[in-house]
């Protein structure tokens, strides 16, 4: 109080002199001691500014040093979007898989829906007493055929219906790398809400949120992986390279 | 013979199913996680096992710990089928007691090879 006191005092005594100097047209006298009455304000300023600085710096400094972060933007961004990239050409792989086994198919689907009509027509001829000995003849040579083809066109049907099938398991093996990216996504936004707060972090008090994500990253560590993407961090680990290589390893465990 | 599919990817539960079916096993059912699977296979008088590793919950490595451990189902035959390719994760599906591993993407002849192979064990043993 006795400080406001003052202070108010020194200002009323400054802009007196002010009025006097101004009234006398002393410009210069006038300047010092509007400067005077300035230096109170600025001070604040300056304060305010160092406060700010400070905050700023230590803000930096915990970004800094949060590794996870860093390890976000140096190798998992960059590994996430090669997750994608090979999600987009496994999800080729399987449409071109599917397509080669249906244009293999369906041709001969059609053939041998053709063949059928055409042997049910001349068989029900046949059995009208439609035919001569000739014909008969021919109809029982194409008939051998058929069966014959048919056999092995079925079978054939049979197997590329079945590619078709495994054809699918894309799903499954993209969906767990979809899922991967999703967390990734998920975690780095958590890191920007942390940022933003950092930022303003003089309206409200700092939350560890990085801190949140770490504890996640642990549990994920033990938890499943997904498929192995190459040219990622997944290179790193030591896999196998197909079923072979697990067949060898688990006779070597004794299998 | 009664098997469980396990898998968190519908798709894929279907894909084996229907292998299976062709491999002449018309009884199948199916459960998306560890967690929904084992109350099933406590009561459910299942022949056979075969599980997915990646799922949420209940993972497959620790559903298969859980058989492993209960006594009414531990020598119950697991195959495990999943994209897990490290080896450190078949050295400890073995260790946990795995029948078979098969790893992502497979073929209809390695499950057929896999589950022929785990029954002549069994007989054998």
């Amino acid at each position: 109080m006795d400080n406001d006191d003052t202070s108010i005092k020194a200002q009323l005594d400054l802009a007196r002199q002010l009025v006097a100097h101004l009234e006398a047209g002393e410009g210069d006298q006038a300047t010092a001691v509007i400067r005077q009455l300035r230096i109170p304000y600025e001070r604040e300023l300056f304060d305010e500014l160092g406060k700010l600085t400070r905050d700023l710096h230590e803000a930096l400094n915990s970004f800094r040093g949060d590794s996870r972060l860093v390890e976000l933007t140096r190798d998992e961004i960059p590994d996430a979007k090669e997750r994608l990239n090979y999600v987009v050409s496994m999800t080729e792989q399987a449409t071109h898989r599917t397509l080669n086994a249906i244009d293999e198919a369906m041709p001969m689907a059609e053939t041998l829906h053709a063949r059928s009509i055409e042997l049910t027509g001349r068989w029900s001829r046949f059995r009208n007493r439609e035919l001569s000995v000739d014909e008969f003849r021919d109809l029982a040579r194409d008939i051998d055929e058929h069966f014959a083809l048919a056999g092995t066109e079925t079978d054939r049907l049979r197997s590329l219906i079945s590619e078709i099938m495994m054809a699918q398991d894309f799903q499954d093996l993209t969906g767990q790398i979809i899922r991967r990216v999703i967390r990734l996504v998920h975690e780095v936004e958590e890191n920007l809400v942390g940022l933003i707060r950092l930022s303003s972090a003089r309206m409200e008090p700092v939350r560890q949120l990085p801190m949140a994500a770490e504890g996640e990253k642990e549990a994920a560590e033990t938890k499943g992986h997904g498929p192995i993407v190459p040219n990622t961090q997944d290179a790193a680990d030591d896999v196998v390279s197909g079923q072979d290589d697990v067949d060898a390893l688990l006779s070597s465990l004794g299998f | 013979m009664k098997i469980l599919i396990v898998d968190d990817f519908s798709t894929m539960r279907r894909i084996i199913k229907n292998l299976l079916r062709e491999l002449g096993f018309n009884n199948t059912t199916e459960a998306d996680d560890g967690s929904t699977a084992l109350p099933m296979l406590k009561g459910g008088n299942f022949d056979f096992l075969v599980t997915d590793w990646n799922m949420p919950n209940m993972e497959g490595i620790e559903l298969l710990r859980q058989v492993r451990a209960d006594p009414a189902l531990k020598s119950l035959p697991v195959l495990m089928v999943t994209a897990e390719a490290k080896r450190d994760q078949i050295v400890e599906a073995a260790q946990a007691g795995v029948n078979g591993y098969i790893v992502k993407p497979f073929t209809a002849e390695t499950l057929k090879e896999k589950i022929d192979k785990i029954f002549e064990r069994l007989e054998a043993g």
